[in-house]
C-alpha cells in the first residue's frame, strides 16, 4: 500500500471496529480528502460516519473535543498543518488541558490528522513542519510515521488513544519514499519492505521509536520524510551511523535514543522545521543532559532555516541529504 | 475629491461614566406578555422579529402574564427562590472571603442569578450544560454540595479539581456541568460537538452553551453557530447580555445597532430575546430551545438580557469606569425582588417568610464555610503534592515520572 492507502485502511478498519468513530473536515467527506485519506470511507458508512465541514478549523476541533467529551472518538483532518493554527486555541488550551483541569471527569480522545512538511513547492502555506508548537504543550501527543505500515498502526494506535494526538503525516511520502534527491525520478512504494501492509487490524505503539539502521560511529535522530533523507545522506557520508525514526515526539522513546548515543557517542539531529526554538533542540538538550560523558563531539541540528518555507528556493531550503552528510563528517572529525 | 468630509474612525462609548446619572434608555424593552410564542419548531423565517423584542413574563406588579408565562407549580419557584437567594449568599461569604485572604480570586453572577438556576431546574438531569464562570447558580440549583464549591475556591485539600484550577473554574460532570477554564468562547463549540454526539448516538439529551455578550466578538463564536447551524445541532446557545465585559459596554462588542439575538438570524436559527432577570420567562424561553432541540428542528440563539450588578471580579473596581449606582437603575430590576413579589401577590410567600428564609440560608452558608475552612483556605491547606502531575495525560510518560521524582515525591 502506499501511504494514502495505509490510512486510509487505518481509517476503515477502525470505523468497522468501532461506532463511537466518525471523520470529519473539510472535503473528506463525498469527495474523500483532497489527498485521498479518506476515498469511499462516506460511500461505505454513510455520512454521519464520515462528513463535510465547514472552513473553520477552530469549529472542526472545537466540536471534536464535544464530542470526546460525550464519548466518542472522532478522528478529524485538517487539510494541511499549515492551517492548524486557527485551531491551536481549542487545542492547547482546551484538548490538552480537559482532563488535567476536570481532575479527568472529562477528557478528549481526538486523533488531529494533518498533512505536514515541504519538498512538494508547496510554498508557505502547504510546507511547514509545526511539530514542535505540540510537542511543547502538555497534555497533547505527537505522532508522526514514516512508511505506509507505521502509518496505518500508529494512526489506529492513536485513534484508541484516551489522550489527544495530533498526528502529523509528512505529504511527501503519500504516494512514495523521498530521500531529498529531487533531481532523481519519483519512486513509489512499491517494492518498499514498508509498504508491506496487513488489511487489518494491528497497531504500533505510540512512544515506540525504531532503528532503521543499525551503526556505530554516530546516531541520527529523524521522524518523517527525514527519515529517508537520513538513509541517503548516511550513505553518502560513508559513516557507519545508526538511525532512530522516532514516530511519536509525545510520548517520546528516551530509552532507545540514549542506548544508541550512549554506544556511538555522537548525534546528528534532522528535521525540516526551522532550527531556533525546534523539536531539536529538546532532542539536544536531552541527549546532552543523559549522554554528556558519552559525548565525543558537539550535537548537531541539520535543519530547515530560520525563515518562512519559500516557493523558488525549496531544495535550498529542505535539509537534503548532503547536509546531513557533512554534519557527520564534522561530528567525526571532532 | 472636494465635498468629502474627511473620514471619522467610531469608538463607541457608554451613555454614562463615573460621576455621571444612569441611562438605559437605548435599551429596547416589550412589555410583559407582549411578545407572542411561536410553535418551537416553527422555521426560522417566521420568527425574525423575536431577537428585537423581548419576551417577558412578570410584569411591575409580579403578576406572570402573557403566552409564555410557563405556570410552573409553586414548589419549583419555591425551589428556584431558594437557589437564587442562596447562589447571592454564597458568592457574598466568597468575596468577603477574597477581601480576608482565604483565597486569591473569586467571581460574582450579583444580579444574574436567573439565568442559571432556571436553565439548571428546567432542562433535564443528563442534558450538559456549557457554563461560563458567571453561572454558579446552576451548581446550586442542582445541589452540588457548597462545601465542594468553597473547596475548590479554597484550593484546599478536599478541592474536587486538585488545586489545579483557578478559583470559580469548576467542573461537575454528574450535575450536568462541562469544565470551566478562562479561555473565553472556547467552550461553545464544545458545546455543538457535544450536541451533535447526543444526535449522532440517536439519543435524546441536548446541550446549553452559554457566553456572555463581549465574548460573542471572539471567532469561536461564530464557528459555534456556524457549526450548530450547518449540523442542526440540538444546543441551546445562549448569550448572557449584562451589558459589561470587565469595563467594556456592550456596545464595543457590537450591539450599538442591534441585538445579540439578532445574531441568530444571519445563521438561520431563531433567536429569542429574554428578560434575563425574570425567572419565568428564562425558564419558558429555555423550554422553547429545548423543545426546540429535542424535535430535531436544531439549535436557536437565547439573548438573556440582565445587568452584571457587581464589579467584574474581586480584582475590578467598576466605579472607575461606570456609574457606581448603575445597578439600581436598571430597567429590568432584580431578579430575587421580582420572584419575591411574584410569589407574594400569590399569596405564596410574605416578606418576614423571606427574611426568616434569608436568615436560614446565611446561618447554612455560614456552617459550610465553617467545615469548609476546617479543611483549610488557599496556602493553609493543599491537595497531595503528586495530584500536580495526574491527569495530564490517562498515564504519566516518563517526563512526568521523572519530575514528580525531582519534587522528591
Amino acid at each position: 500500500m502506499t501511504m494514502v492507502q495505509a490510512l486510509n485502511s487505518a481509517l476503515d478498519v477502525m470505523l468497522a471496529r468501532d461506532p463511537d468513530i466518525l471523520i470529519f473536515g473539510e472535503d473528506v467527506g463525498y469527495f474523500g480528502g483532497v489527498f485521498r485519506v479518506t476515498d469511499g470511507l462516506q460511500q461505505k458508512y454513510g455520512a454521519p460516519r464520515c462528513f463535510d465541514a465547514p472552513i473553520a478549523e477552530g469549529g472542526i476541533i472545537a466540536t471534536a473535543i464535544g464530542m470526546g467529551a460525550y464519548g466518542l472518538r472522532p478522528v478529524v483532518e485538517i487539510q494541511f498543518a499549515d492551517y492548524i493554527l486557527p485551531a491551536f486555541d481549542q487545542l492547547a488550551s482546551e484538548a490538552a488541558r480537559l482532563r488535567y483541569r476536570s481532575n479527568g471527569e472529562f477528557w478528549a480522545p481526538i486523533t488531529v490528522r494533518a498533512p505536514y512538511g515541504g519538498g512538494i513547492f508547496g510554498g508557505q502555506t502547504h510546507s511547514q513542519s509545526p511539530e514542535a508548537l505540540f510537542a511543547h504543550v502538555c497534555g497533547l501527543k505527537t505522532v508522526i510515521p514514516s512508511n505506509p505500515f507505521d502509518a496505518k498502526g500508529l494512526l489506529i494506535a492513536a485513534i484508541e488513544c484516551d489522550d489527544p494526538v495530533i498526528f502529523l503525516e509528512p505529504k511527501r511520502l503519500y504516494h512514495g519514499p523521498f530521500d531529498g534527491h529531487p533531481e532523481q525520478a519519483t519512486r513509489s512504494w512499491a517494492g518498499h519492505p514498508a509498504a508491506e501492509v496487513p488489511e487489518g487490524y494491528y497497531n504500533v505503539p505510540l512512544g515506540a521509536a525504531a532503528i532503521v539502521r543499525s551503526g556505530h560511529d554516530a546516531t541520527v535522530l529523524a521522524y518523517g520524510t527525514m527519515v529517508h533523507v537520513a538513509l541517503a545522506g548516511i550513505a553518502e557520508s560513508g559513516i557507519d551511523a545508526e538511525l532512530i525514526d522516532l514516530r511519536s515526539l509525545v510520548p517520546l522513546d528516551i530509552d532507545t535514543i540514549m542506548a544508541s548515543v550512549q554506544k556511538t557517542g555522537r548525534c546528528v539531529i534532522l528535521h525540516e522545521a526551522s532550527r531556533f526554538g525546534g523539536f531539536g533542540a529538546e532532542l539536544s538538550a536531552l541527549v546532552q543532559e543523559r549522554c554528556f560523558y558519552h559525548l565525543e563531539s558537539p550535537i548537531l541540528r541539520v535543519t530547515g532555516w530560520d525563515t518562512p518555507y519559500p516557493h523558488a528556493f525549496e531544495w535550498d531550503y529542505f535539509p537534503g541529504p548532503a547536509r546531513l552528510a557533512a554534519a557527520l563528517r564534522r561530528v567525526m572529525e571532532d | 475629491m472636494s465635498g468629502r468630509l474627511p473620514l471619522q474612525l467610531h469608538i463607541p462609548m457608554p451613555l454614562s461614566r463615573p460621576g455621571q446619572s444612569p441611562r438605559f434608555d437605548h435599551i429596547n424593552l416589550s412589555a410583559a406578555g407582549e411578545v407572542r410564542r411561536p410553535d418551537p419548531c416553527t422555521p426560522e423565517r417566521e420568527v425574525r422579529d423575536l431577537p428585537q423584542l423581548l419576551v417577558r413574563v412578570l410584569d411591575d406588579a409580579g403578576r406572570a402574564v402573557g403566552p409564555w408565562n410557563p405556570v410552573l407549580p409553586d414548589g419549583i419557584l419555591m425551589q428556584a427562590l431558594r437557589a437564587m437567594m442562596q447562589t447571592r449568599i454564597f458568592e457574598d461569604r466568597m468575596f468577603r472571603a477574597h477581601r480576608q485572604g482565604k483565597t486569591s480570586f473569586f467571581m460574582k453572577s450579583t444580579g444574574e442569578e436567573a439565568i442559571g438556576v432556571a436553565q439548571a431546574l428546567a432542562l433535564a438531569p443528563d442534558d450538559m450544560c456549557f457554563p461560563t464562570y458567571r453561572v454558579q447558580g446552576w451548581l446550586i440549583a442542582r445541589g452540588y454540595p457548597l462545601v465542594d464549591m468553597m473547596n475548590q475556591v479554597y484550593s484546599n485539600a478536599h478541592d474536587p479539581l486538585k488545586g489545579r484550577q483557578l478559583p470559580v473554574m469548576y467542573s461537575a460532570r454528574d450535575y450536568g456541568f462541562y469544565s470551566l477554564s478562562g479561555n473565553l468562547g472556547n467552550r461553545f463549540g464544545h458545546a455543538v460537538g457535544w450536541a451533535m454526539a447526543s444526535a449522532y448516538k440517536g439519543d435524546h439529551r441536548i446541550a446549553l452553551g452559554i457566553v456572555g455578550e463581549g465574548t460573542t466578538a471572539e471567532g469561536g463564536f461564530h464557528e459555534a453557530m456556524t457549526f450548530a447551524s450547518v449540523y442542526r445541532a440540538p444546543v441551546i446557545l445562549a448569550v448572557t447580555n449584562n451589558q459589561w465585559a470587565i469595563s467594556s459596554y456592550a456596545g464595543i462588542a457590537g450591539a450599538e445597532e442591534t441585538t445579540f439575538a439578532a445574531k441568530a438570524t444571519g445563521y438561520g436559527m431563531p433567536g429569542l430575546r429574554v428578560d434575563g432577570n425574570d425567572v419565568l420567562a428564562v425558564w419558558a424561553a429555555t423550554c422553547w430551545a429545548a423543545e426546540r432541540a429535542r424535535q430535531n428542528c436544531g439549535p436557536s440563539l437565547i439573548e438573556f438580557l440582565t445587568y452584571r450588578a457587581a464589579g467584574h471580579s474581586t480584582s475590578d473596581d467598576p466605579t472607575r469606569y461606570r456609574p457606581a449606582d448603575e445597578a439600581a437603575h436598571w430597567p429590568l430590576g432584580d431578579p430575587i425582588a421580582r420572584l419575591k413579589q411574584h410569589l407574594i401577590i400569590q399569596g405564596l410567600w410574605s416578606e418576614a417568610r423571606h427574611v426568616q428564609l434569608e436568615a436560614e440560608l446565611q446561618d447554612e452558608v455560614r456552617a459550610v464555610q465553617k467545615e469548609a475552612e476546617a479543611i483549610g483556605t488557599l496556602g493553609q491547606s493543599k491537595p497531595p503534592l503528586d495530584e500536580m502531575f495526574e491527569d495530564v495525560f490517562k498515564e504519566a510518560d516518563w517526563r512526568l515520572i521523572e519530575q514528580r521524582r525531582e519534587l522528591g515525591l
